[in-house]
């Protein structure tokens, strides 16, 4: 059968997705398991950091108390939540846009046995308070090499998804001449290429660096190349977090509100600025580096400054198409049409207060990178404050909104309780909101990011004030959380079963892809172009860093 | 139709141009900071050997505390390790001009003064090099703003100005 359908051309192409839909379910499903421990972390420290010591109870399962807890909080929620989810999300957004699975069903289940197999081997060391160095790893804090072996194979294993793309969109584009990739396609090739070239640091940090040493075949190390190779990747990495939520909020959430997308072309160009532009920004983490060039620092700064643009480009196209929205369904006035979006409907509403949040998570973003101003908030909680905004909200509320929809969608059953799924984002953002207010504020006046403020003897009489209220801030987070999970394990459960699962379509746009240049779509152009500024950016440090390295730093284990 | 296409036109434009203004006027904002008034981050101060410093045969690090290398001008030699500064306590009169010449025996920590423009990592194998000028009277607190081990939060330290 399959030699004479190879023969006859032209061929009815399989649009079977089975597979992408299983995949989609089980990155998911591993995405929000971490999360859900990952999250249950964050309660204990805000409690701790108010006196409320629940890591003394907890010493059988968490022996390493509040620095061991503190780094499962950091490695599940922004490496394995986020990896896991976007791999899914990404191959099943991929294809269906496509409208064709993946080129090869065996790789993409090897990529999720790389995955999980990696996180399983890492997952033993961080568990057993072997690996307590935060999800930066720092060398030379030395962990159990199966943590590093572990992260590893969960990023090799993304690289299989980029190949897998690359073999799918080629196949398409030779059936398709002449046609433009669907938006979402490419938006997911443009963040998946992005991200593979940005795991050139971190994969060559554990490679030649981290792993060697980890296992006892080099007797030391060098910390400032270590750290520069992990931000090579450490600042791209938030992009791709984000980007997944940007092909949600550009093809998915205008169509779901009622209404178009914008301009494909300016979507089609703010992701080539994102590919282009992520990437030579890491060296803004590392502005208090000594072994790094002042010079460096400050065009590393300017570069981040260039990403701003993307995302204002986003911001505004996300938001006429919202708007168009708004006033197909009876808007009218200046912001009246604001009312009008369906906010009744969870899958929207969650995603449109992850946008607002964001907004201030982007400005206390560019006072981070804003060079000698990173001197106030450097290594503060005015940092942890920033990043629950943008990963911790606006990436972590978009996947939860996009699970009111995706989830029905891939099970056939209805979603358990509207009315939870209703309230749960304004819980957040009241949670969210107040917790990342004060902890910007807490920053402010020096408090320490990763520390344990509870323990700590120069806690200052004034904090105590806003440590308070960011602890208001977090329970009301963990109660939008209970909701969240609560209906999703129901809906799993329970949930009705319906006749036929709701199907999706993506957004139509008013100004389409015929109205973006051919260009844009040329990938390989844009790639060179990426490399080209990466190398710029990163070579001369590099070589300045290889030149003096002794390669003489031993590891320690300080916990 | 074309007229609502040029509207459409005008509003992308509306916004472009300032998306383009406000991070380039922040950067001059910066420069100016940065060039005109001194605020300077810290950059590269050479490296040392993290087993002499140790072993207490650096010649820098072996001799660590307060100098004063000239009237109001001082040097404060310290070293971090886990979970303390040497020394953790430095006093000079207001207006002194401190420059901190530090580096690390063991992990990598943090040297953050709370109230003076100082805010730079410990690595060792490097040595950090920062100076400020301390006009108020007072007592600023210095911190370990670096996860650094088991005692990271009780390492702290204080500047004390009279």
């Amino acid at each position: 059968m399959a030699s004479i359908a190879a023969r006859a051309r032209p061929v009815a192409i399989s649009t079977d997705l089975s597979v992408e839909r299983k995949l989609a379910g089980i990155n998911i499903f591993i995405a929000f398991a971490a999360l859900a421990v990952g999250g249950l972390m964050g309660v204990l420290q805000i409690l701790r950091y108010n006196g409320l010591d629940l890591y003394t109870p907890s010493k059988p399962l968490l022996p390493g108390g509040y620095y061991q807890g503190l780094t499962i909080h950091g490695v599940l929620n922004v490496l394995v939540f986020t990896t896991f989810y976007i791999i899914g999300f990404l191959t099943y957004i991929f294809t269906k846009s496509l409208n064709r699975p993946l080129a090869s069903s065996r790789l993409a289940w090897a990529t999720l046995w790389v995955m999980v197999t990696g996180l399983v081997l890492a997952a033993i060391p961080l568990l057993t308070n072997n690996a307590t160095v935060m999800f930066t790893f720092y060398p030379p804090l030395k962990a159990d090499a199966l943590f590093y072996i572990g992260l590893t194979l969960v990023v090799a294993g993304t690289w299989l998804l980029l190949v897998n793309m690359i073999m799918t969109r080629n196949a398409w584009l030779a059936d398709n001449p002449g046609q433009r990739t669907p938006l979402p396609a490419f938006m997911a090739i443009v963040t998946m290429l992005m991200w593979t070239i940005s795991t050139i640091g971190v994969a060559s940090e554990m490679l030649f660096l981290v792993i060697p040493w980890s296992l006892g075949l080099v007797g030391g190390t060098d910390p400032v190349l270590a750290r520069t190779l992990f931000w090579f990747t450490g600042h791209p990495i938030v992009y791709f977090w984000l980007l997944p939520a940007y092909i949600s909020w550009y093809t998915l959430v205008p169509e779901q509100a009622g209404g178009k997308l914008f301009s494909d072309p300016m979507a089609r160009v703010s992701f080539i600025l994102f590919l282009i532009l992520s990437l030579p920004i890491g060296m803004h983490h590392q502005v208090t580096d000594p072994g790094i060039s002042e010079m460096w620092k400050l065009v590393h700064a300017i570069f981040t400054f260039g990403v701003f643009f993307p995302s204002l480009l986003t911001f505004f196209n996300v938001v006429a198409s919202l708007e168009y929205a708004g006033r197909r369904n009876g808007g009218e006035g200046w912001l009246a049409w604001i009312f009008n979006l369906p906010w009744g409907k969870p899958e929207i509403s969650t995603q449109i207060v992850a946008m607002m949040l964001f907004a201030f998570g982007g400005i206390s973003g560019l006072v981070n990178a804003s060079y000698n101003v990173n001197l106030v908030v450097h290594n503060t909680s005015w940092i942890s404050g920033h990043f629950h905004l943008t990963v911790g909200t606006a990436v972590a509320l978009s996947f939860m909104g996009i699970t009111y929809w995706l989830v029905p969608h891939l099970t056939g059953r209805k979603l358990w309780s509207r009315g939870l799924a209703v309230a749960q984002p304004w819980l957040w953002f009241v949670g969210m909101g107040l917790f990342s207010h004060f902890m910007h504020e807490l920053g402010l006046r020096g408090m320490p990011r990763r520390t344990d403020i509870g323990g700590a003897p120069y806690v200052q009489d004034e904090w105590r004030f806003f440590l308070f209220f960011a602890m208001i801030g977090g329970l009301i987070m963990f109660v939008s959380a209970i909701f969240y999970y609560l209906n999703m394990i129901m809906t799993l459960t329970r949930g009705e079963k319906l006749a036929e699962a709701p199907d999706f379509t993506f957004a139509k746009a008013i100004s389409g892809p015929e109205d973006a240049p051919k260009i844009l779509d040329r990938l390989l152009v844009w790639v060179a172009i990426a490399a080209i500024i990466l190398i710029i950016n990163y070579v001369p440090t590099i070589l300045d860093i290889l030149r003096t390295a002794t390669f003489d730093v031993p590891g320690r284990r300080v916990w | 139709m074309k007229d609502k296409k040029f509207i459409s036109y005008l509003f992308e434009v509306a916004w472009i141009l300032p998306s383009v203004a406000i991070p380039v006027s922040m950067l001059v904002a910066i420069l100016i900071t940065a060039f005109a008034v001194g605020v300077r981050v810290p950059t590269t101060a050479g490296r040392v050997s993290v087993s002499a410093v140790a072993a207490g045969a650096d010649a820098t690090f072996s001799q660590t505390g307060l100098r004063e290398i000239a009237p109001g001008r001082y040097e404060a030699i310290i070293t971090a390790q886990t979970f303390m500064f040497t020394p953790n306590k430095i006093e000079v009169p207001a207006g002194s001009k401190v420059t901190f010449i530090l580096t690390s025996k063991d992990v990598i920590h943090g040297f953050k003064i709370e109230g003076a423009p100082i805010n730079v990592m410990v690595i060792p194998g490097q040595v950090s090099r920062v100076t400020a000028t301390f006009d108020k009277p007072g007592e600023y607190l210095v911190v370990c703003h670096e996860y650094c081990g088991a005692g990271h939060h009780v390492m702290y330290g204080t500047v004390v100005v009279y």
